[in-house]
């Protein structure tokens, strides 16, 4: 469609250098960005920040589509950045797919 | 004065195998007091789950796990039990029994229950030693003392024993080969398809399977060395250190026989189990009932409640024999056969075949019943199937869909369960039929599994029936059973810890994913919670066996430092017994320095904690404080913390013993130790108590005459001060006491429950019975705990930072800057 941005997609590396149910990060000048790999190999990608209090969502355990908070267990949404259960909060989510393997990455 | 107006009545029991015992046991419950009871018997132990012997051989269970009944069992009910003493002679004129030994006893009425002997083919070398049997507790023994890695078994015969032998052999890392005179293996369990899907399923375990083979002879050096191969007639030979003999069992009938009683193949009886004596009763795999021997306990079962019946004159019952399924003890292959499966030319056959999940259906009609069933690959609907084959109703509305199993036929399990008669055998391995266990529980007012395993053996041996349990405690308690029962793990599960644990070694669980699978967790792979304490249970049911699972550790334990609120890391060298040196001091001096590292600070376990470093820089900081001999202090993980120690009797003049060199030796021998929680360790030189001891999980104190220890302190938001185990008076006993009060920790505690909580919820009573009364299970908890330090003791610091693949969690994926 005319007038549609065209999005840029930017080869952040191989899928196979995420673990499956974990996550890496991308240095950025929006500050790091985590990438998570579920275990049926969708990408995920979130500001590495828990809307809680900033700590490092890369760090956490993956389950399912959403990652456990290293520091207080809040749980994040991979999908949509927002905080599960009864915490309120949300973290900005960006596009990533996986195309041949490579991880392709969106940046605003 | 207190005398007996009519002295009771004397019953002796000869074989005090599982029939023999499980009579007892259905005649005191009928009528406890109306015999006085003396049980002989040849072998040495107490009666014990002799279906449990592959388990034994295969290491998943320990003796004492298969006692049935123990020794204070035979004194609570005041029965004499003469063991390792087999009867020679039987008078029934006089209605006396003698045993080898001389001893003597009258009787009133007589049960025997003598089994079954394993038949022995008569080949060339059958003498040679290393050739053996699979029968009893000693059987094992025998093998355990020739079986060892790198080292050959054969075992001959390929029915439900010898590979059940295999099995085990195999998993003591034998290499094992089954040799098999029938063209198929389980030929009288299992169908041409399904004995092809077991053999290619033995195989991939590393097993040789030859069918069709005959064995020539047994052959080693000279005329009686011991054994080294097997030839087979068509002329191969196979290399063998052991040979299991295990071609089938004879019913054992000499002292009937030589006692006049009417024997054929077996003891002769009626379906009262009476003998040809009136005031003889013969029980289990030694009788011979309508034509028909039995091995399997089911009918046994039957068997028992029978002769009690008519023992005690309570009732007048009659032994209907009735059709028996068979399940194989192999972990990881689902099989169950039952009936009539071969079919003939009078019935019909459904059959399901998934090649790519191996799996096999096979179910026999005949008219519109269910005759015969064989599964392979997938036996969870086998109970329903065996069920309505015993029911002998028609199936005909269930034709269409019956292959696929009861979910088609009624999606609620739990209503297909109060479907089942009640007389549906719910525990095939303890023969325990619906209704005993829903009497049960509403009789002694059950609320968990486990009190069901205690009260009926239900589920307490492989326990693959535990599902259809929990539902019947749901059937039968409604909503109070989720509230009484155990707390779940987290919401991933109904199950709570202790279960786990107890699938995970029953089931022979190995992955995680094999754990949800098994216990039928509602999320794809678990949560935060419940993905470190599986990833913990299995590293401490399988050392050496399970390989971490890095994803499932907390971030602590998976980047080998602790995180701090900034995102940043604390990195603290372990400092043995909280000893250091100049150099190690200049290390870390060095290190805080290169890397700019902010805050050092002395932490309370006498270390040196460098804090706010960089997750890029980790493998770097600990490059260097490896390169000066310093290890992983493990200050982040729920493994071995510190061991504080004071000075001690090299310096303080109050010292009474040397507690640095104890609590280096201590640190040495536990560093590296995973546990539920994390656990810290004290050793303080005299009762003054510098080293705060009685606030540690596990805390020594020096006495003029030896060592205080004790266990269960805990200084943290609840403190909580020690209690004392027990006093000891060697540097070794010390060792001993410590690593196996730490390995029933590991091994018992849940995960994230401190040794604080763990005692004040077992009891201290229960602690010291097993590491200060039991020695024999103390030895065993030591070993055992060196056994997994073996695999444990890896400086996670040299590992990470040698590794390529692993360090990339370190560093980021990529940099847009």
């Amino acid at each position: 469609m005319d007038g549609m941005n065209k999005t840029n997609f930017l080869d952040v590396g191989a899928l196979e250098d995420i673990a499956p149910l974990g996550a890496r990060t991308i240095a950025t000048a929006l500050g790091d960005i985590a990438i998570f790999r579920t275990d049926g190999d969708e990408v995920f990608a979130l500001r590495d920040q828990c809307p809680h209090k900033q700590g490092p969502l890369s760090q956490g355990i993956v389950h399912g589509t959403s990652v456990t908070c290293p520091l207080h267990n809040w749980v994040i949404s991979l999908q949509s950045g927002k905080a599960q259960g009864l915490d309120v909060g949300c973290t900005p989510h960006f596009a990533v797919k996986v195309e041949a393997g490579r991880v392709l990455l969106s940046l605003p | 004065m207190n005398m007996m107006v009519s002295p009771r009545k004397k019953l002796i029991v000869i074989g005090n195998g599982m029939a023999g015992m499980r009579t007892v046991e259905e005649i005191l419950h009928r009528a406890p007091g109306m015999f006085d009871i003396t049980v002989f018997g040849a072998e040495p132990q107490p009666n014990y789950d002799r279906i449990m012997l592959s388990p034994l051989l295969a290491g998943d269970k320990t003796f004492d796990q298969i006692v049935l009944n123990s020794l204070d069992w035979y004194a609570e009910h005041k029965i004499e039990l003469i063991a390792g003493e087999s009867v020679t002679t039987i008078d029934r004129a006089a209605r006396v029994v003698t045993g080898e030994h001389g001893t003597t006893r009258h009787y009133d009425i007589l049960l025997l229950a003598t089994g079954s002997n394993p038949i022995v083919l008569p080949l060339p070398g059958v003498e040679r030693s290393g050739v053996m049997t699979f029968r009893s507790v000693a059987d094992v023994e025998k093998m355990l003392e020739t079986a060892g890695p790198n080292k050959s078994a054969v075992v001959i015969g390929g029915g439900l024993l010898g590979l059940e032998a295999a099995h085990g052999l195999n998993l003591r890392g034998m290499e094992v080969s089954v040799v098999h005179l029938m063209p198929t293996l389980m030929e009288r369990q299992l169908d041409a398809s399904a004995a092809h899907l077991l053999e290619r399923s033995l195989t991939q375990r590393g097993m040789t399977i030859y069918t069709s083979a005959n064995t020539e002879s047994l052959d080693g050096e000279g005329e009686s060395g011991p054994v080294h191969s097997v030839t087979l007639k068509d002329g191969s030979r196979i290399k063998a250190d052991l040979v299991v003999m295990a071609v089938g069992i004879r019913p054992n009938t000499n002292l009937a026989k030589a006692s006049g009683l009417a024997c054929d193949r077996g003891i002769l009886v009626d379906a009262a189990m009476c003998t040809s004596d009136p005031a003889v009763f013969a029980i289990g795999e030694c009788i011979e009932h309508n034509k028909a021997c039995y091995g399997l306990v089911a009918p046994i079962w039957d068997m028992a409640k029978v002769a009690a019946d008519h023992i005690t004159g309570l009732a007048q019952t009659q032994f209907t024999p009735i059709a028996t399924g068979t399940r194989l003890k192999v972990s990881g292959v689902e099989m169950f056969s039952a009936g009539a499966f071969m079919g003939d030319e009078t019935t019909d056959d459904i059959i399901l075949r998934d090649a790519a999940r191996g799996i096999y259906k096979r179910l026999v009609l005949r008219g519109e019943k269910l005759v015969g069933v064989v599964c392979f690959g997938d036996a969870r609907d086998a109970g329903w199937y065996f069920q309505l084959l015993k029911d002998e109703e028609s199936i005909a509305h269930l034709r269409e869909t019956i292959i696929h199993g009861p979910v088609t036929a009624s999606a609620d399990p739990l209503e297909a369960l109060a479907c089942l008669p009640d007389t549906a055998e719910i525990c095939g391995c303890n023969g325990v039929k619906k209704s005993s266990i829903c009497t049960a529980i509403a009789e002694h007012g059950l609320k968990s599994v486990d009190d069901v395993r205690t009260r009926t053996k239900a589920s307490a041996s492989c326990g693959s029936c535990t599902n259809l349990v929990e539902g019947l405690l749901k059937l039968t308690l409604g909503a109070e059973f989720s509230a009484a029962g155990a707390k779940p793990m987290c919401k991933c599960t109904t199950h709570g810890h202790d279960e786990v644990r107890h699938r995970i070694k029953g089931g022979m669980l190995k992955t995680i994913p094999a754990v949800m699978q098994a216990l039928e967790f509602h999320t794809p792979n678990g949560c935060a919670s419940c993905r470190p304490a599986i990833n913990f249970y299995l590293l401490a049911a399988w050392p050496g066996e399970y390989v971490d699972d890095a994803q499932s550790r907390f971030v602590n334990e998976r980047m080998h430092a602790n995180i701090q609120k900034d995102g940043t890391y604390s990195v603290i060298p372990r400092m043995w017994g909280g000893t250091t040196t100049a150099g190690e001091l200049r290390a870390i001096a060095d290190v805080v320095d290169k890397f700019n590292i902010p805050t050092v600070k002395i932490t309370g376990g006498q270390r040196v904690d460098m804090l706010g470093v960089r997750k890029e820089d980790l493998r770097a900081v600990w490059q260097d404080l490896n390169a000066a001999g310093m290890v992983s202090g493990h200050a982040y993980g729920k493994a071995l913390r510190t061991v504080k120690t004071c000075v001690g009797s090299e310096w303080c003049r109050f010292g009474t013993q040397d507690s640095t060199s104890m609590g280096v030796a201590l640190e040495k021998a536990t560093w590296g130790s995973w546990h539920p929680h994390k656990v810290k360790l004290a050793v303080s030189g005299c009762p003054r108590n510098c080293a705060e001891a009685t606030i540690k999980d596990f805390g020594i104190i020096a006495t003029e005459a030896g060592w205080d220890l004790h266990v269960g302190g805990n200084g943290g938001i609840k403190i909580r001060v020690t209690d004392l185990l027990c006093k000891v008076t060697t540097d070794e006993e010390v060792m001993e006491y410590a690593c196996a009060f730490l390995q029933l920790y590991r091994m018992e505690a849940r995960y994230l429950e401190r040794t604080a909580p763990w005692i004040e919820r077992v009891g201290l009573k229960y602690v010291q019975e097993k590491i200060v009364d039991n020695a024999e299970l103390r030895r065993s908890l030591f070993e055992d705990f060196l056994y997994a330090q073996k695999f444990a003791q890896i400086d996670p610091w040299a590992e990470e930072s040698a590794c390529n693949t692993r360090g990339k969690k370190y560093d980021a994926m990529a940099e847009l800057v």
